[in-house]
This record gives C-alpha cells, sequence and structure tokens, in this order.
C-alpha cells in the first residue's frame, strides 16, 4: 500500500475527529449549563488531540514537508473525508447530543477494531482514544436517555433531532477504495462489519429513551468522497480562517 | 511521535525531573504523573520521552518546555519526544502522588470497576477529600480538565474535582 493511500485513509478517520471537535468547540461558552457546556469542550479537545495524532503521522507520511497545521487548516473543502453527520451544525442541545451518540457509538466500534492494525503508529493512537471515547459515549448516551425520557418538550426535541440525523448514519459504514485497500494490507477497519452491532446499540439506547426508531431507508451520502452539506464551507471558513488571514501564524 | 514500550529512566536525571510539575496541577511532579517514560542521555543530551494523560492535554507541551529549561539551568541539553504507546493509565500515578492529590483537594482515582460504579451514580465511594465523608455525588462526568469529573460532597456541600480512572 503507498503512503498517499495511507494518508487518504488517515484523513477518512482523522477528519471526522477535526470538524466534530470543531463543531463542538463552537460551543466553547454557550453550553446550557456550566457542566455541560464544560463536557462538550472537554470532548472538544479529546478530538482534537486525536486529531493532531493522526495529522502528525500523516505528515511524517507524506515526506513533502507538510505539517500537522497544514494539513488542519489549508485544504480546500473537497479534500476533506468526514462524513457528513458530524459537520451538520449545532441547532440546540438535544441536537448536538444526538449528533454526538451517532458518532460516538461508531467511533468506539471503529476503534476498537483500529487498535488490531498493523500498522503501529495507528493502533496505539486508537488504544489511546478508546479511553478518551469510551467517556463521550457515557457521557452522550446518559443524555440521550435523559432528554428522550424527560419532559414532553426534551422527549420532542431529541425525537426531531434523531429522525433529522438518521438519514447520516448509513454513510458510516461505506467502504471508499482507500479503506479497501488499508483493509486488505491489514492496516484499516472493514467498517461493513460494524453495522449491525451498531444499530443494535443505538437501538437499546433509543428504546430505553422511549425514542422511536425512524423507518427511513433512504440515506444521505458523499462526505467520504469530499462532496459536503452546505454547512461544510461556513464550517471551514471559520475554521480556516487565521491560517488563510495570516500564513504561518503561530500561537 | 513513536511508539514506545517499557519505561527506562537514568537514575541521576530523576532530581531535576522530580522537580518539575504538572501545570495543571501544580502539586504533582512529572515523575509522580508518571508521564515520563524514559529519560537517557544520549551523545551528550538528554532524551526524554513523555506520554500524554488524555490526547488533547494541553500541559504536555508547556511540560516538554519545562523539562527542556530545567536542564537549561544545568548546563545540559535537552530533546523532548511524545510517545503514545503504550497509553497512560491512573496506575501510574505514584502513591506519593495519590497523597498529594487528595491534600491538594482532589479525590484520587478508584479502581477501574469501582470508578464505573461511581460515575454512573450507582454507589456512592468516592470521598469527599475536605470532609473524608463518601455520601458525595457526581455533578458531570467532566470536570476543568479533561483528567476529572466534578462532584460535591453532601456532608460538608463543597463542591471537588474526582481524578477519572483511565485504564
Amino acid at each position: 500500500m503507498k503512503n498517499e493511500n495511507i494518508i487518504q485513509y488517515i484523513y477518512g478517520i482523522a477528519d471526522n475527529a477535526l470538524i466534530l471537535g470543531q463543531r463542538l468547540s463552537e460551543l466553547c461558552g454557550h453550553g446550557p449549563s456550566l457542566e455541560t457546556d464544560i463536557a462538550l469542550t472537554n470532548m472538544a479537545l479529546d478530538l482534537l488531540g486525536q486529531t493532531r495524532s493522526y495529522y502528525q503521522y500523516a505528515a511524517q507520511l507524506s515526506e513533502d514537508g507538510k505539517t500537522e497545521d497544514d494539513i488542519a487548516f489549508l485544504r480546500i473543502e473537497r479534500q476533506y473525508k468526514n462524513v457528513l453527520l458530524v459537520e451538520q451544525p449545532n441547532r440546540h442541545f438535544g441536537y448536538v447530543i444526538t449528533r454526538q451518540f451517532f458518532y460516538d457509538v461508531f467511533h468506539l466500534l471503529l476503534l476498537q477494531e483500529l487498535q488490531n492494525s498493523k500498522d503501529e503508529t495507528l493502533s496505539a493512537i486508537a488504544k489511546k482514544a478508546i479511553k478518551e471515547v469510551s467517556y463521550h459515549q457515557r457521557f452522550s448516551s446518559d443524555w440521550v436517555k435523559r432528554l428522550g425520557d424527560g419532559t414532553e418538550e426534551s422527549h420532542q426535541k431529541v425525537q426531531d433531532a434523531v429522525d433529522g440525523l438518521w438519514g447520516f448514519t448509513d454513510e458510516l459504514f461505506h467502504m471508499t477504495e482507500d479503506d479497501t485497500l488499508a483493509f486488505e494490507s491489514g492496516i484499516g477497519v472493514d467498517v461493513t462489519k460494524l453495522k449491525e452491532t451498531y444499530y443494535k446499540r443505538v437501538s437499546e439506547v433509543l428504546e430505553e429513551a422511549t425514542l422511536t426508531i425512524p423507518e427511513t431507508k433512504w440515506f444521505q451520502k458523499g462526505g467520504k468522497q469530499g462532496i459536503h452539506s452546505e454547512h461544510m464551507g461556513y464550517l471551514l471558513s471559520d475554521l480556516q480562517y487565521m491560517q488563510r488571514t495570516y500564513p504561518n501564524m503561530k500561537w | 511521535m513513536t511508539v514506545e514500550l517499557e519505561q527506562h529512566i537514568d537514575p541521576n536525571l530523576i532530581s531535576v525531573l522530580e522537580k518539575i510539575s504538572d501545570p495543571e496541577i501544580p502539586v504533582l511532579s512529572i515523575m509522580d504523573m508518571g508521564v515520563v517514560r524514559s529519560a537517557q542521555v544520549i551523545d551528550d543530551v538528554v532524551q526524554i520521552k513523555i506520554t500524554p494523560t488524555y490526547s488533547g492535554c494541553p500541559a504536555m507541551d508547556v511540560i516538554g518546555e519545562d523539562i527542556i529549561a530545567a536542564f537549561q539551568e544545568k548546563n545540559m541539553k535537552a530533546k523532548v519526544d511524545l510517545v503514545l504507546s503504550p497509553a497512560w493509565t491512573t496506575d501510574w500515578i505514584t502513591s506519593r502522588g495519590r497523597k498529594a492529590l487528595e491534600e491538594y483537594g482532589i479525590a484520587a482515582p478508584l479502581e477501574e470497576e469501582a470508578d464505573k460504579e461511581a460515575l454512573l451514580g450507582n454507589k456512592k465511594i468516592v470521598k469527599c477529600p475536605q470532609c473524608a465523608s463518601t455520601n458525595t455525588k457526581m455533578i458531570s462526568q467532566f470536570g476543568s480538565t479533561a483528567c476529572k469529573a466534578m462532584f460535591q460532597c453532601e456532608d460538608c456541600l463543597e463542591p471537588f474535582d474526582y481524578f477519572k480512572c483511565l485504564k
């Protein structure tokens, strides 16, 4: 497997962490209460920390002098390989929690497989991240149950979020060419195999939360190929602003 | 960023490393925290490997700078690398470190199973570092830094941080 393919495979994992981390960072100082605000920004920090580890490794592999910052800030929209789910904007707390929950369940399953990767750096990053993501999943699951089984209003808001975001979940299990190459060379994960466990775990929590599982069979896709939703451009213009305005700036 | 397996620390370097503290928990030295995985002098350069507690922990950059500055004072050149594997665990906090945490007002991490019960709110087992009561409740799974959760004592009413178990 060529380094370029491994780099693309890494983007496919790391960009999810970067973009979801960016979404959560937007909430810093705007959470509904101090505790949830701190929790969401802590999770953002974990995700951005994981992103750095992946990008540092990708930069090392690329051998063209690129740095982790170039990868994070200086790609164009089509070069980001995150799924559509994580770029969806923060509408309300119930929506943020549902998006997080849908991603956390997948994220943990992915990392549990990635820790067996033949690539020892990817395996090390996964082992580290598993510990953090276990806490994320516990947090988001608890809140889905609390809001779903809460007041009439909280129930309705989370149900709307579940209905609105459900159509983005199938894309998590699509294999790109680089995913297939990575899996065949023992580096990557076959995400199609995670699907059954994923929907089982998600359904258990939704049922406990007295929420209805949507019946829709129509799913959105495209993020993994770099074809993003309209929200992505706005997100990137925030994310990239400093590096675009003051090239090579450092903190 | 590399993958490293065992802890190798040159005993001659320990006295310098013990004086460097965690910037977010100043009572804890980086040695008591267990983040120093290797320290060796190779070709007159002190080569240090540290491992992050949490991936995004911003203290790591500061710790790296502090190590370089501490050895500079001794007229030694130091180089700091980050290693990810094996991943840091709260078991690496020394008993002296746990004691320092408690005295500072942070409840030290419980064992893995007990930690789960405590964070799920099933059992009241986290001890208040102020009055030692176990009549405490969790306020939030996430606290002032990535490694802590927020608790409150229901006897003395003081809020406090609990250092989460990480294995």
